[in-house]
């Protein structure tokens, strides 16, 4: 039954999928755009959705294919719950934001890019988040934690652990 | 249109946002309404006032109150006291180190913004981004105006070719000369575009611009398309900028509404409109023909120049391809005049030039100074200096394009040419400052580690050969380096600059070449004597306990692999090939028994 149910709500993602395609039809340079849409929909971008896309947009598999995975914004796979992002800019690092990425990954017993088995946490390490004055910086979703210590790690982590 | 007595100005940049300023407008509001004086003070959420250290900031005109830190906590007492009854809030007004604490200071006198020259960030934390009658309020559009009205598009070419204007993106390029490659260019389609794919890692102006002042750009990009012949324009900014894109998009929609974007604009018969691409986090594309190829829908690989954006461009038109920053002087420019702008900066830097100050600094913040300022004015004077009473050891520019800069260079003026000739570069703008903490091979592996990630592989020097760079700094910070590996850097890095495709492979090796030049007594002690001068490289460093150490077991207990021994109140000592170099032993002393070495 949930089986069932998934599948209809992927269904009902493609038919969105579809319309965001019939929008952008005729523009140029569309692809992109087409994906960052799927991006948002799905939370990432499967082979399936891709060959959908390749499909409606008269392109080839490959050509969606090699655009989807030069960029970092697309996922081929879910992420977590949570995707954690730690800065890796210069500002950061010089401040200290490798420690506070060792912390996380030991805590998480995940590496960088990685999604822990429960689905919950994804951690990952980020370009410059243009946030230097907080730093060393990281965001969990949207919320932004700043000026941390490996030591703030497990307290910041605890209240996601629950949600 | 409604008077106010007093605007309270809170600055709603990337900064201050993410330490809870949206907040500050929500309680400041619900405050100011409650005790009816809704219909007197006006809330206006602005752009990045630039000093991020101090965020959220606020302050109260017509009085210019600099309020700093400011928590939700904190808006009743001002609602109450200085809104309501006018009595500054003393404990919150921001002070420079050594003043009074009766001091009110004014914008002016405050020894961040007393050395500031302000032209691109000049509506930043003035007026309300998402207004576009506070722009307007502001000269906005006059430049425009000025532009369709009164002078050829030939004029507008050679009023900006004259000011000097180069590209602030990092090139350095001429941007008048652009401009008229481009409208040479004989072609029925043209486009205009903005690179806002601001990638540099410490860089954060354009988001800035973009954040607090997006008319600016939207009026530079229409008369460039003007000067140029152009009706058609893109901006391709990081989707990882969620404010920006959401207030660009906003004024678009609201200069499409004043008749400034669209159709005959103005009744000159002149039609503009303006198209926003997300960038897709790939670094390589803020390389123009990269950027171009993204725009198109493809993979954001570069190609062999010429033919050059001006001639084949996006979508195979002549392109004029400028970055945020140098749009955002271009109104001013035509407003004020090339003879105004040349009378900042240099001969051959004329203007101003925006950086992102970070790292070990006290002011961290963003920072618009005229051209040929020398950087110890910005590191010091502005900048306030290294904090902890640690001592300064470099300054990183142009991120990984760029190179390091030692103390005793700080007295260059900042300049295109002089900031090449000692081996960085102007960059986009991160200046990022390093005390003697940061190890500078580290630093170089930093960058190296970056590149080799963003290498979009097209062409085998960058792909291959940065790696092969990495690999051997890679192995030097790790203690496992060995003689002759110096050599081989330089002899990759010189390979590299001169095969690669594009512009993020040709520069790749600096960060390695300008450490080796200023710090290679660093490269040959991790080499020779396996020590890291810095004390940071993990293979390379040991704690060890002191005859400071009171016994108090406060080490022992937070050693996670329980290397730490000892008898309470002696003198403790760590087992070496126990201990993993985690550092909690160092953090939890009290007593500064614990050093590293």
């Amino acid at each position: 039954m949930s089986e069932h149910c998934e599948n209809c709500e992927h269904q009902d993602k493609l038919l969105k999928l579809r319309d965001i395609i019939e929008q952008k039809r005729g523009e140029q340079g569309a692809l992109m755009p087409v994906l960052q849409g799927a991006q948002e929909l799905f939370g990432c971008v499967p082979m399936d959705v891709q060959k959908f896309i390749a499909q409606e947009m008269h392109v080839t598999l490959s050509e969606v294919y090699g655009v989807a995975t030069f960029y970092s914004q697309f996922a081929l796979e879910p992420k977590g719950k949570y995707v954690i992002s730690v800065c890796m800019g210069t500002a950061c690092y010089v401040k200290g934001s490798q420690a506070v990425l060792d912390k996380l990954g030991e805590v998480l017993g995940l590496k960088s890019g990685e999604t822990s088995a429960d689905g919950k946490f994804t951690l990952s390490a980020t370009r410059c988040l243009g946030a230097c004055g907080l730093a060393p910086v990281m965001t969990i979703n949207e919320d932004v934690h700043g000026r941390l210590t490996p030591e703030a790690i497990p307290g910041i982590l605890a209240t996601y652990q629950e949600g | 249109m409604e008077i106010f007595r007093s605007h309270v100005l809170v600055c709603g940049g990337t900064g201050c946002t993410s330490s809870g300023s949206v907040k500050l407008v929500d309680r400041l509001n619900d405050q100011l309404g409650e005790l009816g004086l809704d219909k007197e003070v006006k809330v206006i959420k602005t752009g990045c006032f630039g000093l991020c250290e101090a965020g959220p900031v606020v302050i109260v005109y017509p009085e210019g109150t600099f309020y700093s830190h400011v928590q939700t906590e904190d808006v009743d007492e001002i609602v109450s006291e200085h809104l309501l009854k006018g009595r500054v809030v003393r404990r919150l007004v921001y002070q420079d180190k050594g003043d009074h604490p009766s001091v009110g200071k004014s914008l002016s006198d405050i020894e961040f913004y007393k050395h500031q020259t302000r032209v691109a960030l000049r509506n930043c934390g003035v007026i309300d981004p998402e207004n576009i009658d506070e722009y307007i309020a502001f000269d906005g559009y006059r430049a425009l105006t000025k532009a369709l009205t009164e002078m050829t598009p030939q004029d507008v070419i050679d009023e900006v070719s004259r000011s000097g204007l180069r590209g602030r993106g990092g090139g350095g390029f001429p941007t008048g000369t652009k401009w008229k490659f481009a409208a040479a260019s004989k072609d029925d389609k043209k486009y205009v575009v903005c690179n806002a794919d601001e990638g540099d890692p410490g860089a954060f102006m354009d988001r800035s611009v973009l954040e607090g002042d997006p008319h600016a750009i939207l009026e530079a990009m229409a008369i460039c398309g003007y000067a140029i012949g152009a009706d058609e324009g893109y901006i391709y900014v990081r989707a990882e900028y969620p404010i920006a894109v959401k207030r660009l998009n906003l004024a678009i929609e609201q200069a499409h509404e004043y008749g400034l974007l669209g159709q005959n604009i103005l009744g000159t018969g002149f039609n503009f409109d303006l198209h926003i691409r997300l960038g897709a986090g790939a670094f390589v594309c803020g390389e123009e023909t990269a950027l171009m190829a993204s725009i198109e829908g493809h993979r954001g690989e570069p190609r062999p120049r010429p033919p050059f954006p001006a001639v084949k461009g996006l979508f195979g038109k002549p392109t004029n391809i400028n970055n945020v920053e140098t749009y955002a002087n271009v109104a001013q420019i035509i407003l004020r005049g090339a003879d105004w702008f040349r009378t900042m900066g240099t001969e051959r830097s004329a203007g101003t030039k925006v950086f992102a100050l970070g790292g070990k600094i006290n002011n961290t913040g963003l920072v618009e100074v005229p051209m040929g300022t020398p950087l110890r004015t910005v590191i010091y004077d502005i900048g306030g200096g290294i904090p902890h009473g640690r001592r300064f050891k470099a300054v990183q520019t142009g991120g990984p394009s760029g190179g390091c800069i030692p103390a005793r260079l700080l007295d260059v003026p900042i300049e295109y040419d002089s900031l090449i000739e000692i081996g960085s570069m102007m960059g986009s703008g991160g200046m990022i400052v390093m005390d003697e903490d940061n190890c500078m091979v580290d630093i170089a592996r930093f960058f190296l580690d970056f590149t080799v990630d963003e290498s979009c592989g097209k062409c085998t020097p960058c792909r291959i050969g940065t790696r092969r760079m990495l690999e051997i700094l890679n192995r030097i910070v790790e203690g496992k380096g060995e003689e002759g590996d110096i050599e081989k850097l330089e002899r990759l890095a010189t390979t590299i600059a001169k095969t690669s495709l594009c512009g993020l492979g040709q520069t790749a090796p600096n960060p390695v070449l300008s450490t080796l030049r200023y710090f290679r007594d660093e490269y040959e002690a991790h080499i020779r004597d396996k020590r890291c001068p810095a004390h940071h490289c993990r293979s390379l460093m040991q704690y060890q306990i002191i005859d400071k150490c009171r016994g108090c077991t406060a080490c022992a207990r937070v050693c996670p692999v329980h290397a730490v021994s000892g008898e309470v109140r002696k003198p403790h000592a760590i087992d070496q090939d126990k201990c993993i170099k985690c550092g909690a032993c160092y953090d939890a002393c009290r007593f500064d028994a614990i050093i590293k070495a």
